[in-house]
């Protein structure tokens, strides 16, 4: 399959009086056509400020300072925010799911007409004809009683229905790639497996790409089939799901699945946490953003900048000079 | 670990909090919520119970009338031997003593004006148990240790913390008064994944520390529960529908909604997740102001029959320190 979407070196950055927060620092990533990948970081990562920059969404002071989005041949972020080009792709070929599915809804205006709004705008649908697909739509997420329900407002959903109309939204124009920024975070876990299904179920019948962004390391073992793990506004490693889970290699990998609990636990397992805390990203110094908190670090991670990834084996790259062999478990 | 010999420092007996629903200016009373609906349990010393269900569930209400801070409507709270549903409120101040509570955000429960030190001392000072201020000084800087926290920083504000730091500081003032029983409320949802695992740990090594220490855990992750607890119980609208060992909870559940709740967890592990029962529940979690009839789980499980719908299941033994309630099972 061909790669729908590939975004090179991004930089964005906030420009805060503090000083300059670095949130994206050299991203690169791409997926390809149907493709379901992951990226996974915890909060101030840059993963959700990445995605904002894909979609032109970064609000001053944030700057995309440098990079590329290519997406159908043609370098986005060439176009201003506001250019038509943009509008056309923003919402469209490109979609986007937030984690607070109350604070994207207008709570003024009726569901019905936030969906056709959608049609209207990209599709050239009239009114009435609109709030037809909206309707069907609408069973397609599975909202019960659809047809009485499009003239509910969101405060007389759950969270659970209101992530449902932000997931019919979304896939209102059939876009070319879907990203989900914590689709289901603020979710009860019944609901969470449901909406991930249906929206797994969705993308693969309308042959979608889908960017899961998460901090949930059993969601991207459950759904995604690469990942690209960052920290610090940096990919640290990427590869099949596969390939990371069983051999990780970078030491903020191995941390991360040694210190979740899972399920399945043999009694008595000790979690072994990642010491200190995630960095500030004002005035960083140059040399790898995890050395303060690695336990495997040497002279050289002191020594020498932040290395860049290196293809460990086939698909598999990893930033770091020492190089974990260990596995998670 | 159950055994003839152990103690049950608190022993929970059909306990029920309703709450009423009124109308109109008379404040009528319509119908009540039945957020706690016959709720037995004990918990043992040095034991960790787990309360584990999804929003709504009646799991913090609970953790709060234990604390006394709802009245329950009726049922009986017996903790060290005290029926404390009938003590007076100038006895509760001692009982309260005995007991502490550890809420999910460690910020809003903290006073920002004071400095860590005075937030740790203040239950002492309002327990009066020493008489000079430097033996108070002695104790804070004991707790800080304790919970692993610099006794430089004890005269700084909450706000000078990380997120991790703040509920040590909150792990600290629940110690403060040598409490036998903590309840903890979803004390991690708040912290960053590799922070989790401090916390965990921390918890879990005061417990084997500290004689005589039991703790009720109370989050919505069951991965998380079922790592810290001894036994847990799984509660669907008001009333515990499993409850067991946690080891033996992923190795046999019995009850329908525990098991699809089981399946709702995505273990972060690509290889185990190929292999696992995928239980998707249908609908959502109907409103507690009118439960469904007899089993209030009939309508979104998997293998009801109609005589499900006419009888409340009891909570009965199945063996080998198992209870369920299920008329299926």
């Amino acid at each position: 399959m061909a790669e729908i979407l590939q975004v090179n070196n991004l930089v964005t950055q906030f420009n805060t009086e503090a000083g300059l927060v670095k949130a994206v620092d050299g991203l690169s990533f791409h997926i390809k056509e149907q493709e379901i990948i992951s990226i996974v970081g915890e909060s101030g990562c840059g993963k959700s400020v990445s995605c904002l920059s894909v979609m032109q969404l970064v609000r001053p002071p944030g700057k995309i300072v440098e990079g590329e989005v290519l997406f159908q041949d043609k370098n986005l972020l060439e176009y201003e925010a506001n250019d038509s080009e943009m509008r056309a792709i923003r919402g469209a070929d490109i979609a986007m799911i937030f984690q607070e599915p109350m604070t994207s809804l207008n709570p003024v205006l009726t569901i019905g007409h936030q969906l056709s709004e959608m049609l209207i705008k990209h599709e050239n649908f009239s009114k009435e004809d609109a709030l037809k697909r909206v309707v069907e739509l609408m069973e397609l997420v599975g909202i019960p009683d659809a047809e009485n329900r499009v003239n509910a407002y969101p405060h007389q959903f759950s969270g659970g229905m209101r992530q449902r109309v932000m997931i019919a939204m979304a896939l209102s124009c059939n876009p070319k790639v879907l990203i989900a920024d914590e689709p289901t975070t603020a979710l009860d876990v019944t609901t969470q497996a449901q909406l991930l299904k249906l929206m797994t179920d969705l993308v693969q019948r309308l042959h979608t790409s889908l960017i899961i962004v998460t901090h949930n390391l059993g969601l991207v073992a459950r759904y995604a089939e690469r990942i690209y793990v960052m920290y610090a506004g940096r990919v640290i490693e990427s590869g099949t799901t596969k390939e990371i889970f069983a051999n990780p290699r970078h030491p903020y990998t191995l941390g991360l699945l040694r210190c979740v609990p899972r399920l399945d636990d043999e009694e008595g397992r000790k979690l072994e946490p990642i010491d200190g805390l995630p960095p500030n990203l004002i005035n960083m110094p140059p040399t790898c953003a995890f050395m303060p908190r690695c336990s495997r670090k040497q002279d050289v991670c002191r020594r020498e900048p932040w290395p860049a990834l290196e293809e460990v084996s086939e698909g598999h790259f990893v930033s770091c000079y020492v190089k974990s062999q260990e596995k998670a478990r | 670990m159950i055994g003839m010999t152990e103690q049950v420092i608190l022993q929970v007996k059909d306990l029920k909090l309703h709450f009423p629903v009124t109308k109109g200016l008379l404040r009528k009373k319509v119908a009540d919520v039945k957020a706690v609906d016959g709720v037995t349990f004990d918990l043992i010393k040095n034991e960790t119970l787990g309360l584990v269900g999804e929003s709504g569930c009646g799991k913090t209400t609970i953790g709060r009338c234990i604390l006394r801070h709802y009245q329950p409507t009726s049922g009986q709270i017996i903790f060290d031997g005290e029926d404390i549903t009938k003590t007076s409120r100038n006895d509760l101040r001692k009982t309260r003593k005995k007991m502490a509570i550890i809420f999910q955000d460690p910020y809003s429960s903290m006073n920002p004006r004071t400095s860590a030190g005075t937030i740790v001392a203040e239950p002492m000072r309002i327990h009066k148990m020493y008489n000079s201020n430097a033996e108070y000084n002695n104790r804070v800087i004991e707790l800080f240790k304790m919970v692993g926290l610099d006794p430089s920083m004890i005269g700084r504000y909450p706000h000078e913390f990380s997120g991790g730091q703040r509920q040590r500081i909150v792990v600290a003032r629940a110690l403060a008064c040598e409490p036998d029983l903590i309840v903890c409320d979803e004390p991690i949802s708040a912290l960053d994944v590799s922070i989790q695992a401090q916390i965990i740990n921390l918890l879990k090594e005061l417990q084997q520390s500290i004689d005589g220490l039991s703790y009720l855990f109370i989050a919505h992750d069951l991965s998380v529960v079922r790592h810290v607890s001894d036994r847990v119980a799984v509660m669907y609208l008001g009333r515990i529908v499993e409850i067991t060992r946690s080891h033996a909870l992923y190795k046999n559940p019995l009850h329908p909604y525990t098991r699809s709740l089981l399946s709702a967890i995505p273990i972060p592990d690509p290889f185990v997740e190929e292999m696992r029962e995928e239980i998707i529940l249908e609908g959502e979690v109907p409103s507690p102001l009118n439960p469904p009839a007899g089993c209030s789980f009939h309508p979104r499980c998997f293998m009801a029959t109609p005589d499900c719908a006419k009888g409340v299941p009891p909570l009965r033994d199945v063996g080998d320190d198992h209870k369920v309630a299920c008329f299926r099972v």
